[in-house]
């Protein structure tokens, strides 16, 4: 046994989290920044915050991924961060020469009360910022929210920083991302130019966390949404943004600078939740729903009911970002599947009534906890109470699932022991297909593998 | 000059090149930590000193050298991590610690502890950063002993905790009170030292103070050894452990692969301490020879040559015919399998170039493996060491010691009243050292790398890209953040951290490992398909062409 120590009895906890079902904000805000073109991510506080950043989003994306820190010692901890980070703005630009660094703060430069806005603002008077180039920021104190919140406090900050209204209004719609792989999004602008609708992605981080082989290393990719495409955001005619985590503040403030209306809609995960997006799209953008977009969600539906009868009342364990759950969980009720234990550390309180919606008359029968001590360790009591079938999230339910024997589909962040997941989709009605086929998939696997004695007949 | 070692071209054109990209105090700065080797005259390099901000560096921090890499591999022990979420998760499985947990009973279907999958944290939030977060640590403490009745929780702190100023030894001494477990804190902030390496100062004093000498009933032997620095990544002490017992070697406790807290507790009853990786672990290698008089050794596990000169060694020190006998008969036997493999391997290996920047000891103890694939090392550095590990031991005395390193307790520590035993007598310990013998010593990488080779301290992201670009080594080493950005390059990159979810390579049986995943590496056609047939040199299109 592997989480050997894990026993069924529940002994409520206020203080101790057991492997965790959230990570920092910071990460949130490197990846984030990961997706603008030409930019360069910086860690404002100690090395190891970025290292530990780094690695894990390479872990995930197996890619390179660049990022500056500004390797507080004793002493800035104590005099206070601004002669790193005016360092590290000078040297950023003279070796690594980015149009854009975007800072996030971490929790030691946030106890410390570092004012990025006027550490910046000494950086310009002081010529450090090269003409045209940009220097955003936003705060990610570690000790509040999530990874999620550190996502949405970036994306937030360059909205902030670039969205320009210049009076004149474009027919393009913004589309703002929750966090989800690069493929997903070359997923959402595949889909919205399939359905001819012209979009400004942000952010957008494929072709950057998906780039070729070459034989070169592009330190910054072909990817990312453009400063142009940024600043032309304020102009568009209307906001469609993917997850209330990760999107609502960003939503709210391009609206407050801009004027640009948004709608707030799930991430496009299942049937329904992407049969939402594509109504947004086409009333937004003014186009009917393209007969391609018909035919993939046709596609879907002939392959759900193909499977209806191996998913029919299977019981399912999800964990991952409230983004990610609430469309799964619907989508899941939608196949007539139990999604009965449901765990994320991301708080906020409109987690429930959200969740609750979501799982419909079903919403009593299932066990859900969010933020403080909703954790893999509690979801793994709840199964040792009873067991389900499936589980879905990311990496830290491989322990549970060869423990307890239950089949297993990585989605979500991170996926540290898997490569190849970051070039397919989990969104839209193709990413609905595949989840579906890689829920059965291991399903039967694990079937065939538990009745290796007695041939089945499939 | 020794005759594996080979006279390169100076590098200074490429230092100059790599340089002159910087601000002029980056710079002169950086220069110093760039030395071309002098096999003649022993060079000083700049190392264990502040990174320069926004240079993109590949170190860490101090909570990560003391949790991550000294306490992580230990199983026993329930290792809590005070402060919000980030810490404790990016540090859970990450660094492929394994451990083997035997059942305790043999009756019994449960195994024994293992705390090493899970993840404990405090998760501060805001509320604890402004009023203080003693009581939720002390109340997370009483939550784990409730759930796991562990022997051992040990508390690391991360940068909030010392900059709001709990105390986490005060919690640690009243948990350990009430609790009646051994409870014992590091204060290992992020931000303190300059990179891992204080960390694992820091890890060091605790666990000579908290641990080390609290049970005298260590297993019996003959020759009972501790092995420090050696901290079980992909397997290695499984190799090790199984080769010391071959030999009937009493292995007490390894500092830290695989290794429970009832061993480290036991420690002092070893007869001779053999230090792996130098870096890290040195400092209790130090104290626990003045405090119970064992002396200490630098061994080196990793390469076949190595491996045979270390057992070597061991058996000197012991003087034991019979033993020394065993150690022979062992290396004759191992060798000749790996003389197998390396012979064929070679074939593809001969001649290609090898570079290696990582961690405190990696980076040299993997040249002696790519000595023995005839691959020469043509630049190497470490990522957290400092002068005596590139330089040799001779150093210490005159090194500067500045304001990052005054911030790291040194602990005053003299000989226990009761335990302190010398091992061997003074006449004994000199007549060994007159065969040239050497207790207490390290040489450092510089001595055993080529001329001109190019050694590199704290390497930037830049300097690496400019160094393969220039040199097009066959084979770089370094770690996952490295590893695709060089990839994407066209050059192969070992982690040496991780192993890429290889190993072990350790010992004679790692050493096979090794030389078949080089020979993998750098003998694959794969790097040469990049090019699409009409992009690529005429020649890769004829070939790809007839391969259809």
């Amino acid at each position: 046994m592997l989480l050997r120590h894990t026993t069924k009895e529940i002994k409520e906890r206020n203080a101790l989290t057991i492997n965790p079902a959230k990570t920092c904000q910071p990460i949130g805000a490197m990846y984030a920044a990961l997706g603008i073109h030409n930019c360069l991510p910086h860690s404002h506080g100690s090395q190891g915050c970025c290292s530990y950043h780094r690695s894990t989003l390479t872990r995930h994306y197996k890619e390179p991924i660049m990022a500056g820190t500004s390797s507080f010692t004793e002493g800035s901890s104590v005099f206070g961060g601004q002669a790193n980070l005016l360092q590290a703005i000078n040297n950023m630009f003279t070796i690594y020469d980015p149009d854009i660094i975007a800072i996030h703060t971490t929790c030691l430069s946030e106890t410390i009360g570092d004012d990025i806005v006027q550490i910046t603002k000494k950086a310009s008077d002081e010529d450090m910022i090269p003409l045209g180039k940009h220097v955003i920021h936003c705060n990610t104190p570690s000790y509040v929210g999530s990874h999620v919140t550190g996502y949405a406090n970036m994306v937030k900050g360059i909205v902030k920083y670039f969205a320009e209204n210049s009076g004149e209004k474009s027919k393009r719609i913004n589309i703002i991302s929750g966090w989800v792989e690069p493929s997903d999004m070359r997923e959402i602008k595949r889909m919205s130019k399939e359905m001819g609708v012209d979009i400004i992605l942000l952010p957008d981080t494929s072709d950057v966390l998906d780039a070729p082989q070459t034989g070169k290393h592009a330190f910054y990719p072909k990817g990312g949404t453009t400063v142009t495409d940024l600043i032309a955001a304020g102009n568009s005619k209307h906001t469609i943004a993917l997850g209330e985590w990760a999107t609502k503040e960003a939503a709210i403030a391009l609206e407050n600078k801009c004027k640009v209306p948004f709608a707030l809609s799930e991430l496009p995960i299942g049937l329904r939740a992407t049969d939402r997006f594509v109504q947004a799209l086409a009333k937004f953008g003014g186009v009917k729903v393209a007969d391609t977009i018909n035919d993939e969600r046709g596609r879907l539906l002939d392959v759900i009911t193909d499977m209806h009868q191996y998913l029919y009342g299977k019981r399912v364990a999800l964990w991952g970002d409230p983004d990610h759950l609430i469309p799964l969980s619907e989508f899941l009720i939608d196949l007539d599947m139990k999604p009965v234990y449901i765990v994320s550390g991301t708080p906020g309180k409109d987690f429930e009534p959200r969740i609750r919606k979501a799982l419909g008359d079903r919403a009593d029968e299932t066990r859900f906890k969010y933020g403080a001590q909703a954790d893999m360790y509690l979801m793994h009591q709840w199964i040792k109470e009873e067991p389900v079938d499936l589980l879905i999230g990311n990496t830290y339910g491989k322990y549970i699932s060869r423990d307890e024997n239950i089949p297993f589909v990585r989605m979500g962040f991170p996926i540290l022991d898997r490569i190849g997941h970051s070039y397919f989709p989990f969104v839209g009605y193709l990413g609905a297909i595949r989840l579906l086929e890689k829920s059965s998939g291991c399903s039967w696997t694990s079937r065939m593998r538990s009745a290796r004695k007695r041939p089945l007949n499939w | 000059m020794d005759s594996k070692k080979i006279n390169f071209k100076d590098p200074a054109e490429i230092k100059e090149e790599i340089l002159q990209k910087y601000p002029r105090k980056v710079a002169m700065k950086r220069a110093k930590s760039m030395v071309a080797n002098d096999t003649e005259q022993a060079k000083e390099i700049q190392s264990n000193v502040r990174t320069i901000p926004g240079i993109i560096t590949q170190r860490g921090c101090t909570y990560a050298g003391c949790k991550g890499v000294v306490l992580g591999p230990t199983r026993d022990v329930i290792n809590l991590t005070h402060g919000p979420i980030g810490c404790g998760y990016y540090s859970w499985l990450t660094r492929r610690n394994q451990t083997n947990t035997p059942s305790q009973d043999p009756n019994d279907k449960i195994d024994g502890e293992n705390y090493i999958p899970y993840c404990f944290s405090t998760d501060m939030q805001d509320e604890n950063i402004v009023f203080g977060g003693e009581k939720k640590l002390m109340e997370a403490i009483r939550e784990a002993y409730e759930i796991f009745k562990p022997k051992a929780i040990s508390v690391f702190s991360t940068c909030p905790i010392g900059l709001i100023g709990d105390d986490v030894h005060q919690v640690a001494r009243a948990a350990s009170e009430e609790l009646g477990i051994n409870v014992f804190g590091f204060s290992c902030e992020g931000y303190r030292g300059v990179s891992q390496s204080a960390g694992h100062h820091i890890a060091n004093n605790g666990l000579l103070t908290h641990v080390v000498g609290r049970n005298d009933n260590g297993p019996e032997g003959k020759f009972k050894v501790n092995l420090l620095g050696e901290y079980n990544i992909g397997g290695d002490a499984f190799v090790l452990e199984q080769m010391f017992e071959e030999l009937g070697i009493t292995l007490i406790s390894t500092f830290s692969g695989n290794s429970t807290i009832t061993a480290f507790e036991q420690a002092h009853t070893a007869d001779l301490n053999m230090v792996m990786c130098h870096r890290s672990i040195n400092y209790i290698a130090e104290m626990m020879e003045t405090k119970y008089g064992i002396p200490w050794i630098k061994i080196n596990f990793i390469g076949a040559d190595a491996t045979a000169k270390s057992l070597r060694k061991m058996a000197v020190y012991f003087d034991d015919s019979e033993l020394s006998a065993k150690v022979e008969a062992y290396i004759g036997k191992n060798m000749e399998i790996a003389e197998k493999v390396r012979s064929e391997v070679v074939k593809t290996t001969k001649g290609k170039l090898a570079m290696m920047f990582v961690g405190g000891s990696r980076a040299h103890h993997y040249q002696d493996l790519f000595e023995e694939l005839e691959m020469p090392t043509i630049a190497a550095g470490y990522e957290f060491a400092h002068r005596d590990d590139y330089e040799g031991r001779q150093v210490l005395p005159g090194i500067k010691v500045d304001a990052d390193s005054r911030n790291i307790e040194e602990i005053s520590v003299s000989a226990d009243p009761e335990r302190y035993k010398p091992r061997k007598t003074e006449e004994q310990m000199a007549m060994l050292e007159s065969k040239g013998f050497k207790f207490s010593d390290y040489e450092g990488m510089m001595a055993q790398m080529s001329n001109n080779a190019l050694v590199i301290d704290d390497i930037t992201h830049w300097e690496t890209e400019k160094l393969v670009e220039y040199f097009q080594p066959a084979i770089f080493c370094a770690g996952i953040k490295e590893k695709y950005a060089v990839q994407k390059m066209g050059v192969p990159l070992k982690q040496l951290h991780s192993y890429d979810y290889g190993g072990p390579y350790a010992g004679f049986e790692g050493v096979i490992n090794f030389y078949k995943e080089i020979e993998r590496m750098v003998g694959t056609k794969i790097w040469q398909l990049i090019k699409a047939p009409w992009q690529g040199e005429p020649e890769i299109v004829g070939t790809v062409g007839m391969e259809i």
